[in-house]
């Protein structure tokens, strides 16, 4: 059961929660939520404190990440989509600290199970949708309909045009899901090798080190895919953000 | 939600052996708390967090603005310090050389004046002198012609024994001063 590189993503109950038949109990899963976002506020409100004119070390890495977010926000969407850095922000820091969170060995990460990331992107994809409607009404649909395409190729075009904003949430929740999972995995797989491999003897041992390299390299790029991943994760945000804001093309 | 209520139906039928991040009996808690964390996160950010970094660096740009403000004002008044500084130099400069002039000029007319004057005394003595010269010497010359006068009646009494009128003697003396020049 160690070595089943699927274990690390059981979640398990921690107080059973049951309301009118459903399932609410505050699992694991629930717990590194809780402390994906302690960590971020803290972080953030701490480093944050003195509001110095020259900042120490640490605030200038809050402001860092504030002025990342605001000038992706900025080119993906034009200054309109500022109304929506809070959310951006949030998503950003929430995805990056809940994958970073998942590094630490024994530690349970969020992101990797689907319905997670998929509500991430319902949120995105609702807010562009609700948003879209709100400020421009049935205007909103041009978003469907580019322009200068020929009337013979029309419905094709906004079929497939309807067809690729469905699929966006699922893109952006599985693409996110799906390398964090794939990521723990292969690290979970080739440090087992290195045990499994160890507890042979004398050759095992030797035959173990290539294995364990691959695991150094592996958490090595785990660390680059949480950041890009939650950077991916939030472009795409200010991009459909960008359709509900200016929907023709 | 309506997915959740469907997966949430099939809940029971999910078993331990199920791949966990397609075991739909723990949708419902994970959506859950995912609001619950999530909302709470948002309602931080945007209502303490990001107007509190936001005005930290509005307030930097501020002050970066007004420091540059600042230093372009302190550098067109040293600018200004400058020229006036290089003109009240120049003026100064013409000013010392106008004073070395008008004192070099006063200072030959004083000198000029001097020597004048020294030279016009000099030559006051000279004159003065060369007169007492000339009087002592005509004197001189006068009293010359008595004392031979007298010498020679004296060596003609002790010669000849006899006295000689002076009127002659006189003349023999004159004679003779005519016969040697």
């Amino acid at each position: 059961m160690a070595n089943d590189p699927i274990h690390q993503f059981q979640i398990s109950k921690l107080i059973p929660i049951d309301v009118g038949g459903l399932d609410l109990s505050f699992t694991n899963s629930s717990l590194f939520m809780v402390a994906t976002v302690a960590v971020a506020s803290a972080f953030l409100f701490l480093t944050t404190s003195n509001r110095g004119m020259v900042p120490s070390r640490m605030q200038s890495i809050s402001e860092m990440g504030y002025e990342f977010v605001a000038s992706m926000l900025r080119d993906g969407a034009g200054s309109a989509g500022m109304r929506f850095f809070p959310m951006v922000f949030s998503l950003f820091m929430f995805v990056l600290v809940a994958n970073l969170l998942g590094m630490f060995p024994y530690f349970f990460t969020i992101t990797s199970h689907i319905i997670v990331t998929f509500m991430l992107s319902l949120l995105v994809i609702g807010t562009v949708v609700v948003y879209g409607f709100w400020k421009h009404g049935l205007g909103f649909l041009k978003l469907f309909v580019p322009s200068g395409i020929p009337m013979v190729l029309m419905p094709l075009v906004v079929l497939i045009e309807v067809i690729s904003f469905l699929s966006r949430p699922i893109s952006l929740s599985v693409r996110l899901f799906a390398n964090m999972l794939a990521g723990h995995i292969t690290l979970k797989v080739f440090a087992g090798f290195v045990t499994s491999l160890g507890a042979m003897g004398a050759l095992g041992i030797g035959g173990a080190i290539l294995p364990l390299f691959m695991a150094v390299a592996l958490t090595g790029l785990e660390f680059l895919v949480a950041f890009l991943q939650a950077y991916v994760f939030a472009v795409l945000t200010c991009m459909y953000l960008n359709d509900a804001l200016h929907p023709g093309h | 939600m309506l997915v959740t209520a469907a997966y949430a139906a099939g809940a029971e039928h999910a078993t331990e052996n199920s791949f966990p991040p397609f075991d739909s009996s723990t949708f419902s808690s994970q959506i859950l708390w995912l609001a619950i964390t999530f909302g709470l996160f948002y309602l931080f950010m945007s209502r303490v967090v990001l107007p509190r970094i936001g005005s930290i660096l509005e307030t930097r740009r501020d002050r970066i603005a007004q420091d540059l403000n600042e230093a372009n004002r302190l550098k067109l008044e040293s600018d200004q310090a400058f020229a006036a500084y290089e003109q009240e130099l120049a003026e100064a400069r013409s000013n010392a050389h106008e004073i070395a002039q008008t004192a070099r000029d006063e200072a030959k007319a004083d000198a000029d004046a001097e020597r004048a004057k020294v030279e016009a005394e000099v030559a006051g003595r000279l004159e003065k002198a060369e007169a007492e010269i000339a009087a002592v010497k005509s004197k001189a010359l006068a009293e010359v012609d008595a004392i031979a006068v007298d010498t020679t009646s004296a060596i003609v009494e002790q010669l000849i024994g006899g006295t000689v009128t002076k009127a002659r003697v006189t003349a023999a003396v004159k004679a003779a001063a005519e016969g040697r020049e």
